[in-house]
Formats: C-alpha cells, sequence, structure tokens
C-alpha cells in the first residue's frame, strides 16, 4: 500500500514536472543528417540521441534561461549522406528557418562541408560526430565538438604496449609497430596518432601500408607481419577493415601479441568471427561500463538502461557511442544557455567555449580550436565476446590480456 | 623505397612466401576469372559491355548472406541459390532493360548497363545497409579442418578458399561442356559467329539473348556466394570485380576461354606479388597497369600486321 502510496507521488510529481515543462517556451535548434543514403545507419543514432537527450532535458524542467523555462526542439533536414547537400540544408536552415543555433550532422566528412557555413554566419555549432583532427586546424570559431579527435584513437595501444614491454623487463623502445590504415582522412589521423606516440617512445614502425577504400584481402600485409613479428598491429579501415583483418587474423594464425583497431562493434567482429575476434583490442569513445554520470541522465549505465526502455529497436543490441554523444552535445547546449542566460548567439558562443563540466558520457572541456580535451579514449578488449575496458587505467573495468591468444 | 627493397628481401630470404603469394593469387584470381567469363559471354554473343557485372556478383553474395542470417541456410547451398536467384534477376534486367538496347550502338549500351550498376548498388545498400557482411563457412560437420597450415604454419590454406576454388571449378566446366554439347549452348555459339545467318537458320535468337544474359548474370551469382564465404561484401564493391573482369577479358580477347582463365589467375598472382612489394594500397593499380601492358603489346603486334598488308 504504502508502495503503490509513493509510486502514485511519484508519478504526480513527475508529472508536475511535465505539466511545468509544457508550459515552457521552444528554443529551436537545427540540424541537417544523414536519414538515408550510406550513413542512415549512424545518422539515425544520432537522431535518436538528440531527441532522447530533448526528452531527458524536459523532464527534469527543462532549459532554464533568466528565470524562464524552455525545451529544446530540432528542425531536421536530411541530408541524403552528400556532403553539398549538407551544406545547403546548413544555409537553409540559417536563411530560411531562422535557426540561430546548430547541431552536428553524422560524420566528419559532412561536419567539414557544413562548418564552413555555420562560420560564415557565426552560428555557434556543437557536433557529436565528426572526429577529424583537420576540423579544428581551420581556426573555426564557432565550431565545437564533445568526442575526441581521430588521432586519439588508438595512440592508447601504444601506450599500452610501452608498458607491457617495461613490464616483461624491456624498454617500451624495443617495441616493433605495424600499422595498417585506410587512406582517407579519418583513417590517416589515426595513423599520425599513432606514430606521433610511437616516435616519442622510440619504437621502431616496421610496417607502414595504407589499405585501398574497396578493401577485401590482406594477406599480404598479414603475410609480412608473420615474417617480421612486430609488438603491436593497428589496423583502421571502417567496418570493412576490421571485418576483413579479424577474419584473416583467424586463418592466417597472426601471432602477434597485442592487435588494436577500430570499428570492432560496427563490423560485428565478435558475432561473424567468434574466438578470431578474442583480445583483440578496439577503440571507443564511450562504453556504458565507464563510472562517468551526471544529475540528468544519470551513470553511463542508467543511460543506457534509459534509453533502450524509450527506444525499443534497441532491445537487443548495445547503445553506440554516437547515440551517447549525440545526447551529451544537447547536454552542452542546455548547459551554455543557462550559464549565458541570454537568448544571444555571440553569449551562447562564448558560454559554449567555457564549459567544464561533468557527464554521463565524461568530461566536456573544449579547447581554443573547440575539441573536447576533457574525455579520454577508451580502450575496450574482446575477452570470451565480451567487450571489457582495459585503458586508460583508471576507468578499467579488467585487465588487458597479454600476450593475446590465439 | 626501403620499403620496396625490404619487402623484395623478405622474398628472397623466406622463399616459400612466393608459393604462398601464388597460392592466394590463384585462388582469388579463380573467381575473377569466373566473372570475366561470364562478360565475355555477353559481350562475345550480344556485344553488350556490361558495366554492372560486378554487382551482379555482389548481389549474388547478398542472397547467400541474406538467406544464411534469416532462413538459416548453409553457406555452401548459398551458391546454387544464388544461381538461380540471380538468373531471374538477369532474366528481368534482360528484359526490362538490355532487350531495349542490344541493337544500339556501344554508347547506348555502356550507359545503360552503368546506369544499372548505380541502381543496383544503392538498391543494395537500402535493403541490405551499407556495413560490410561475410559467411563464415564451418566444415568441421565433415570431418574436415577449417584451416590447413603447410610450412611452419607460413602457407595457409582456408577449407573455405579451397571449397571456394572447387566449386568455381566445377560451374566453369558445367558451362563449358554446357556450350559444346548442348542445344542451346550450340545455338548461342552460332548466334555468336553471325545473328543474322542464325536468325535465318531459325534460331530463335532474341531466346538466346534473354537466355546468354541471364546464364551471365547466374555465373556471377555464384561467384558472389562464393566471395561472401571467403572475403568480405559491401554494395559498393561490385567496381572492383568489374574492372577486373574487363581487364581480364580484354587482355585475353574475346572467345579465348583458356585464355580468360589463364589471365585471371594470371591477374590474380600479379595483383597479390604487387601488393606485396609495392603495398596493399596499390594492388588494383597493378591490375589496371598490366592491361595498359598489354594493349601496348597488341598495339605494336596490329601495326606490324598492318605494314605487312599494305
Amino acid at each position: 500500500m504504502l508502495k503503490t502510496l509513493s509510486l502514485a507521488a511519484g508519478a504526480l510529481m513527475a508529472s508536475t514536472a511535465i505539466a511545468a515543462a509544457a508550459d515552457c517556451g521552444t528554443i529551436t535548434l537545427g540540424a541537417a543528417i544523414s536519414l538515408t543514403g550510406k550513413y542512415a545507419t549512424n545518422g539515425v543514432h544520432t537522431q535518436n540521441g538528440y531527441e532522447f537527450a530533448i526528452k531527458k532535458i524536459a523532464e527534469n524542467g527543462g532549459v532554464k534561461v533568466d528565470g524562464k523555462c524552455y525545451n529544446f526542439k530540432v528542425t531536421y533536414y536530411d541530408d541524403e549522406s552528400k556532403g553539398d547537400r549538407a551544406a545547403t540544408l546548413a544555409e537553409r536552415l540559417i536563411n530560411q528557418d531562422k535557426v540561430q543555433y546548430m547541431l552536428g550532422p553524422y560524420s566528419s566528412g559532412m561536419t567539414k562541408a557544413i562548418a564552413p557555413v555555420t562560420e560564415k554566419y557565426k552560428i555557434p555549432m556543437i557536433e557529436a560526430e565528426g572526429a577529424s583532427r583537420s576540423l579544428f586546424n581551420k581556426g573555426y570559431k564557432y565550431l565545437f565538438a564533445v568526442l575526441s579527435t581521430s588521432e586519439q584513437y588508438l595512440a592508447s595501444a601504444v601506450t599500452l604496449a610501452g608498458e607491457k614491454a617495461v613490464e616483461a623487463g624491456g624498454k617500451a623502445s624495443d617495441v616493433k609497430v605495424a600499422i595498417a590504415v585506410e587512406n582517407d582522412p579519418f583513417s590517416l589521423d589515426i595513423r599520425a596518432g599513432v606514430m606521433e606516440d610511437a616516435k616519442r617512445a622510440g619504437m621502431t614502425i616496421v610496417i607502414d601500408e595504407k589499405l585501398p577504400r574497396d578493401l577485401s584481402d590482406m594477406t599480404s600485409i598479414l603475410t609480412k607481419v608473420k615474417l617480421i613479428k612486430p609488438d603491436l598491429l593497428v589496423v583502421s579501415g571502417h567496418s570493412k577493415g576490421a571485418a576483413t583483418a579479424v577474419r584473416q587474423i583467424g586463418e592466417q594464425k597472426i601471432s602477434t601479441p597485442m592487435i588494436a583497431m577500430t570499428h570492432c562493434e560496427a563490423a560485428d567482429v565478435t558475432g561473424n568471427f567468434g574466438a578470431a575476434a578474442n583480445d583483440i583490442l578496439c577503440s571507443t569513445q564511450w562504453a556504458e561500463t565507464l563510472t562517468y554520470e551526471d544529475p540528468i541522465f544519470g551513470s553511463a549505465a542508467n543511460y543506457e538502461k534509459e534509453f533502450k526502455a524509450n527506444y525499443s529497436a534497441y532491445t537487443n543490441k548495445k547503445v553506440p557511442y554516437q547515440t551517447a554523444q549525440a545526447s551529451a552535445a544537447i547536454y552542452v547546449y542546455k548547459d551554455a544557455f543557462e550559464r549565458a542566460g541570454s537568448m544571444d548567439k555571440e553569449k551562447i558562443r562564448d558560454a559554449i567555449s567555457a564549459t567544464d563540466m561533468k557527464t554521463f558520457y565524461g568530461g566536456i572541456k573544449f579547447s581554443e580550436t573547440g575539441n573536447n580535451i576533457a574525455k579520454p579514449m577508451v580502450l575496450r578488449q574482446i575477452q570470451d565476446g565480451e567487450y571489457k575496458v582495459v585503458a586508460p587505467s583508471a576507468f578499467a573495468s579488467d585487465k588487458v590480456n597479454y600476450p593475446r591468444t590465439n | 623505397m626501403d620499403q620496396i627493397i625490404g619487402n623484395i628481401d623478405l622474398l628472397i630470404q623466406f622463399p616459400i612466401v612466393n608459393l604462398k603469394i601464388i597460392l592466394d593469387g590463384v585462388m582469388i584470381g579463380a573467381l575473377f576469372a569466373l566473372a570475366a567469363y561470364g562478360l565475355a559471354l555477353v559481350w562475345g554473343v550480344m556485344n553488350v559491355k556490361n558495366l554492372a557485372q560486378g554487382d551482379f556478383v555482389i548481389g549474388g553474395g547478398y542472397v547467400s548472406w541474406w538467406l544464411a542470417n534469416n532462413v538459416g541456410l548453409h553457406p555452401l547451398l548459398g551458391v546454387p541459390i544464388a544461381f538461380v536467384v540471380m538468373w531471374g534477376i538477369g532474366w528481368v534486367t534482360y528484359k526490362l532493360v538490355i532487350s531495349r538496347v542490344i541493337e544500339r550502338d556501344l554508347f547506348t549500351s555502356l550507359l545503360a548497363t552503368f546506369g544499372l550498376a548505380i541502381m543496383y548498388a544503392q538498391l543494395m545498400n537500402l535493403m541490405f545497409g551499407s556495413d560490410t557482411q561475410s559467411l563464415v563457412l564451418d566444415v568441421t560437420a565433415l570431418g574436415l579442418e577449417n584451416n590447413y597450415y603447410f610450412a611452419d604454419g607460413l602457407i595457409d590454406l582456408p577449407a573455405a578458399k579451397i571449397i571456394g576454388v572447387a566449386l568455381a571449378a566445377i560451374l566453369a566446366t558445367c558451362v563449358i561442356l554446357f556450350m559444346k554439347r548442348s542445344r542451346m549452348g550450340q545455338a548461342i555459339r552460332a548466334t555468336a559467329q553471325d545473328a543474322r545467318a542464325a536468325r535465318v537458320m531459325g534460331i530463335d535468337t532474341e531466346k538466346v539473348y534473354a537466355f546468354t544474359f541471364s546464364l551471365n548474370s547466374a555465373i556471377c551469382g555464384a561467384a558472389g556466394a562464393i566471395i561472401v564465404m571467403v572475403w568480405v561484401i559491401q554494395p559498393f564493391y561490385g567496381i572492383t570485380y568489374s574492372v577486373r573482369a574487363f581487364v581480364i577479358v580484354t587482355a585475353a580477347g574475346l572467345g579465348n576461354l583458356p585464355g580468360v582463365i589463364a589471365a585471371g589467375l594470371g591477374i590474380g598472382a600479379a595483383e597479390q606479388y604487387g601488393s606485396h612489394v609495392f603495398g596493399i594500397g596499390y594492388q588494383q593499380a597493378i591490375a589496371v597497369m598490366l592491361l595498359l601492358a598489354v594493349l601496348v603489346y597488341r598495339l605494336l603486334q596490329q601495326k606490324r600486321n598492318r605494314q605487312v598488308l599494305q
């Protein structure tokens, strides 16, 4: 009885909160996003992330600006996964729909297409899905990204390999690194990050190859790996790179003690290749097992749980990090509006720039150039088909298996 | 440059690697040869250069992949089923598009098949998503190992590859026997030699064309169902198979079946060598460079012949 009563009270409180939120004004954000075309899957993940965050913020009393409350609303357009279309739509959002605050599209390429437009009109844009380093060396003042930039994706694997070499009684500079990355801006950033860290530690790069865009066979690289025997193999080629690498690493019995790659989840390497994927390290922006939390979304695990409750399509799979970071972008807007206490886009821009917050997605603090410097990239290892966080050590839930078994 | 010398040095230090490269090359080349054979067939009989060749290959791969994931079909059974399904798709394509451009000039048919290639790739993207897909062939139930290793594990022969090559060989033999022995095969060859004369002799060339195009599509489909077990597929991968098929047919010459097979295997091996020495990024460039070399050689040869005629 008491329980029902407290439940009812809770429901009443929740409904008053919603009622209060319903009386609020509206702040319109704009987004051109890939709802069709080759990025459609991740475009939808992003949109769901935005919408979920808007709902959660409304449930928690909305956005308080100068004593009044507001709710977010997003005007979406479909960029069809095409850069020129994305740029046109950004113009349309700003000129015709008079949108004053923008959200990012999906992928570095689309963000690159839109950023010059928002910059021209001095419209702040918080983006969650463009990681390329090239977005942050153009001197953009209105572009902010909540995610870690791509050169950090696999750099932590280099550090880890160095630590393991020292543990084994050697030196970090003994480590031999093999790199196989695709010839595209994202993967080349990853290569640059790995090279930089490897050079700093005095490691040797023994293989450095570029994968073709239509990769379906990398036996020739793996044969070299077999002959030269590096200590760390780094692969980045989107989901085709991950799928091809894991499959052929299994087939060719590659015994490299540490292998790190990107896009393991997208290629579903555990589901497709089973044991061949074991002990491979995969980088991720976010994982639900991390110990981050905030007052709106709760812990990372709670975010995952509540998101699944709202979107039944995700019931049987993990909530992708693309969704989590999209929600984080909306959260940064809420925080910035409240701190600015104004609707003026210049004041909002300055408030975003001064952001320093802890969220379920990790710390968020922007550098001069607009990238997030408060959140590290996370490295997970596939252990018996499960993704376990193994680095950075502050958030690690499990120990890394080294050398990997095959 | 240092890397290239280092790579050549590896070949000399470990001679066994040469054997591995050739084996890998021959295995991938066998599948290129299959797609190229279909292309040569359509090209020879109908004078249509099918730019959607690779997309039929990928289409066959998706048929097998979809059935394996939704119906639980064994990947090996996917090969004949992809053959049948792609036969049907080839027939529909012929009736809707190809039959209308067959009598037109070269550019019309090139444009039409190029359009088909784009359309098929987008359709597959919409239907199956843009992620790479593959199937794992588990043959342990048949009492075989999934992987065989030789020379201290330096040479690996996955069962999927061996079975794939065997299936490709069986399929090629069947098609060749069919062309030689059956009435339809004879009609196809007659139409290829002289369509008008064949029509005068009472051969329904329209039917022959439809059959040839469907057969090509079916061969590609079967090749795709093998590829999905051995490598990976993606909606936009068709072009790589189209390019290789064109290179092989152009290099071997039309109507030269042993030439197509030899060129297919040769290009497979050359690509593997190229990617070992120059880096995997140059794999496809090697195929195109080879084509260029063959064409220049042919040109010089023909020039000499023409001079004799004068």
